[in-house]
């Protein structure tokens, strides 16, 4: 983290870059927040370590249009994003001085709750330094510790790899976390019977507060405005009505980021009631593989997308029975 | 004072589900939000908080308010019925409380809301206090004690034992009602566990947070202030902080095309989102910081100098554990407190 | 699930595409073929000009089955268009296959101008499917029942 901290330091002050796009220490052990730093002193508070999951390519969409360049810490999955964002001509290249971040996999906050760890004061094991397996707790309730493994997100359990997609330097090592299959759990949901997988969509589905939060942070969902927030359509983009709107609201926003989605997975990582929406997504990445050709968004920044593309003998829609 | 055993809670839900309707913790999906009482409910009653808030018992998220429809070449109007079959809310925690009471300042000063008033008055709260506070929660800033609900029905839980405290009318009819499973015991316990859950909340980090300079009179010189400019600018501009909390209130009014005839009905607002207040004429905060600014403003300084210095804010934490860019109104709160204000 | 079938009158939205499929229909018209009034055709430009949520809002507005026409592929009036159209759909039904929506309740067929007796029995297997199904319960508004 020192490194990082001297070398944006260094960075600002040759007058490569006019602001440092990371993330700045918050109030409690596990809530840093996305900041912007434009002073050495500001830089005291930049932070990084396990619990700095946010993808900031989103953000590169407003830093773009600003003065001069903005230094940018991405981690290997965050690349795909800022590729994908590219390749659509929503974030400036020149605009962006990308120092490309290691990472040892992404904590979840939730996840430790979930363990029953609660009271937290202070965390170790987080840092990225740390070659620690256990993350331990100082909590009000005692001290507790868990594996770093138990604690990731979803996403880090089916990392896409090491490698940076796009970055100008690299700073610290990563690690392999993959221990899972990334489409076992899609998989798992189209064995099911149709009534099997509506009960099982319904229930998840029934849990969304239309906070929108899955949209907002989405670094594919880049439109000015979005679909959902015109005053025009008739279905309410705030408010759970009926069942459907959710259904409808996560199908269309699914398929809006279809052959774009880099299956960064920080819809799931967002979502206030823990709503698995990357299977979603995950379900159209599958489709994609297996009926158009194994593609990976955001892997480069001039291949044809899958939904803007297409062969003289694609599959008929009818292949759905079929399958 | 009376108690009853942990597993005989199931007895009492049933009991008081014969002739009114219970919201209690549920667990759904793996996730904890007060819901409907049914037999095979997983209730939760350890989770701390519930990860929307049981305002959702008095002001829903959407609530139809009239119907018109089509009758021959006349257009009929129905509005809806009022709540008019009593319920129980079991197991809302001193904030949760806290936060009616601040709905209450809004609906049922004039002109009343008569579907608020209708819950409210067939509503009874049986309130819990919270065994283990947690790090986000900052109740205590806002003068509330966790380890004393003040609700129609206090309880606690200690070592399997759920104790109970009428302290109001409607928690007098209720546990009247409920007697037959309930045994009279003294409060020697309960006063153990009070003074217990008063030394967590005295160890909690948020504790020390002061709203010195925060009421109604700080208007243009937090209004003004620069520090929004830095703030807003990680918040991805999504409704979570606004729909999990326990006291936003602002609703909005739409309409729905049934194809046979449209349904009006209100849905919790958010100040986050673009359309919030939107009128012909366009928005009149145009920019996210505004809109930032607005929900803060509002919390700390809007509704304190309409509420004689009440905050719209009960330190539920809620908004803490669930933003999605990690911001808060404790961050907003030390971001003042550091700076003084007005650099 | 109990539905009368003598009772119950699906109801079909079916896409079609101006230059093919719609004048296929026309041609079934003029031709006296018959197919079930349960089917309501809209006009559209092109099959591609089929969004998602045009399907999706036909269900919640209460539609049984919706079905999308189109001219055969490499046939396209604006040359490639139903190419896309091919792509957005599969990837659409498979998802709400995926979501425990009957898979027959959605259907891409390609009829040309000339294919008005395609278009008439389309249209008849099409109704007689969604009359096996039964009405649509899972993807629907419940405001806009009753």
């Amino acid at each position: 983290m020192q490194e990082l901290i001297n070398r944006a330091k260094e960075l600002l002050a040759n007058g490569t870059v006019a602001r440092v796009l990371g993330w700045k220490a918050g109030d409690l052990p596990y809530n840093p927040e996305p900041a912007f730093f434009t002073t050495a002193e500001e830089l005291d508070n930049f932070v990084y370590n396990g619990f700095c999951g946010a993808n900031l390519s989103k953000y590169m969409i407003a830093a773009s249009k600003l003065e001069g360049k903005t230094m940018v810490c991405l981690k290997p999955c965050d690349t795909y994003s800022f590729n994908q964002l590219i390749k659509e001509h929503r974030v400036d290249r020149e605009k962006a001085y990308i120092v490309g971040v290691g990472c040892k996999g992404k904590l979840s906050i939730e996840k430790v709750k979930d363990l029953g760890i609660k009271g937290i004061t202070a965390v170790s094991g987080a840092e990225m330094s740390d070659d620690a397996e256990t993350l331990t707790f100082q909590t009000i309730y005692g001290d507790k510790s868990c594996a770093y493994a138990d604690a990731m997100l979803e996403r880090c359990h089916v990392c896409k790899g090491k490698e940076h997609m796009v970055y100008d330097e690299l700073i610290g090592e990563s690690k392999d976390t993959k221990d899972a299959e990334r489409f076992a759990e899609v998989e798992k949901i189209e064995a099911m019977s149709p009534a099997e997988k509506f009960a099982f969509f319904q229930k998840e589905l029934s849990k969304c507060i239309r906070c929108n939060a899955c949209r907002n942070v989405c670094p594919a969902c880049s439109c000015r405005k979005c679909v959902f927030d015109s005053t025009k359509f008739d279905s309410a983009q705030k408010a759970n009505v009926d069942s459907f709107e959710e259904k409808m609201f996560h199908i269309i926003r699914a398929f809006h980021v279809a052959g774009r989605c880099t299956d960064c997975g920080e819809c799931s990582r967002v979502c206030p009631q823990g709503i698995p929406l990357h299977l979603f997504n995950r379900k159209f990445i599958k489709d994609i593989d297996e009926l158009y050709g194994e593609y990976q968004a955001g892997a480069d920044t001039d291949s044809k997308a899958p939904l803007t593309n297409f062969t003289f003998d694609d599959a008929e829609p009818s292949i759905v029975t079929k399958r | 004072m009376y108690k009853i055993a942990k597993e005989n809670l199931t007895a009492l839900f049933r009991l008081m589900a014969e002739d009114k309707a219970l919201y209690l913790p549920v667990n759904n999906a793996g996730q904890v939000n007060f819901a409907a009482w049914t037999e095979d409910a997983e209730v939760d009653l350890d989770t701390l908080k519930s990860v929307k808030s049981p305002k959702d018992a008095f002001f829903p998220q959407s609530e139809n308010l009239y119907t018109c429809y089509k009758d021959g070449k006349k257009i009929k109007i129905e509005p809806e019925e009022l709540q008019h079959q009593n319920f129980v809310v079991f197991g809302m925690k001193a904030c949760d409380v806290k936060g009616v009471e601040v709905l209450d300042k809004v609906f049922l000063s004039e002109p009343v809301d008569t579907f608020y008033a209708a819950r409210r008055a067939h509503g009874t709260i049986v309130a819990m206090a919270c065994h283990e506070p947690e790090e986000t929660c900052f109740c205590k800033v806002f003068g509330i004690d966790c380890a004393e609900p003040v609700a129609d029905v206090a309880t606690w839980m200690v070592e399997g034992e759920l104790y109970w405290k009428a302290l109001t009318e409607k928690g007098e009819a209720l546990t009247k009602a409920v007697a037959s499973l309930l045994t009279e015991t003294d409060e020697a316990k309960v006063e153990d566990e009070k003074t217990a859950i008063r030394a967590i909340v005295e160890k909690l980090p948020y504790m020390n947070l002061s709203l010195e300079g925060w009421n109604g009179d700080a208007l243009t010189e937090k209004f003004d202030s620069p520090i929004w400019e830095e703030l807003y600018k990680p918040c991805l501009a999504c409704g979570t902080c606004t729909f999990v909390c326990p006291t936003c209130q602002c609703y909005d009014i739409k309409d729905y095309d049934t194809g046979h005839g449209v349904q009006r009905y209100r849905c919790w607002d958010s100040c986050m989102y673009s359309d919030f207040t939107m009128m012909a004429h366009g928005n009149n905060r145009t920019s996210q910081m505004q809109r930032f600014r607005q929900r803060f403003m509002h919390k700390l300084v809007y509704f304190p100098a309409n509420n004689d210095g009440m905050y719209s804010c009960v330190g539920c934490g809620r908004c803490v554990e669930k933003c999605p860019a990690s911001l808060n109104i404790v961050k907003v709160i030390k971001a003042f407190e550091n700076q003084g204000g007005d650099r | 699930m109990s539905i009368n079938n003598e009772e119950f009158r699906p109801k079909i939205v079916a896409f079609c595409c101006n230059w093919c499929s719609y004048a296929g229909a026309d041609l079934a018209g003029s031709s006296r073929l018959a197919y079930p009034a349960d089917v309501k055709i809209i006009r559209v430009p092109c099959s591609c000009r089929v969004n998602p949520m045009f399907i999706l809002r036909a269900f919640e507005k209460g539609a049984d089955g919706v079905i999308i026409c189109g001219c055969h592929p490499g046939d396209c009036h604006y040359s490639t268009g139903n190419y896309y159209a091919r792509r957005r759909m599969t990837l659409l039904f498979s998802m709400l296959d995926y979501m425990g929506v009957e898979n027959g309740r959605t259907r891409v067929e390609w009829v040309s101008a000339a294919e008005g007796v395609k278009f008439s029995q389309t249209m008849n297997e099409f109704v007689e499917k969604i009359h096996s199904l039964g009405e649509n319960v899972r993807l629907g508004d419940l405001r806009c029942k009753n």
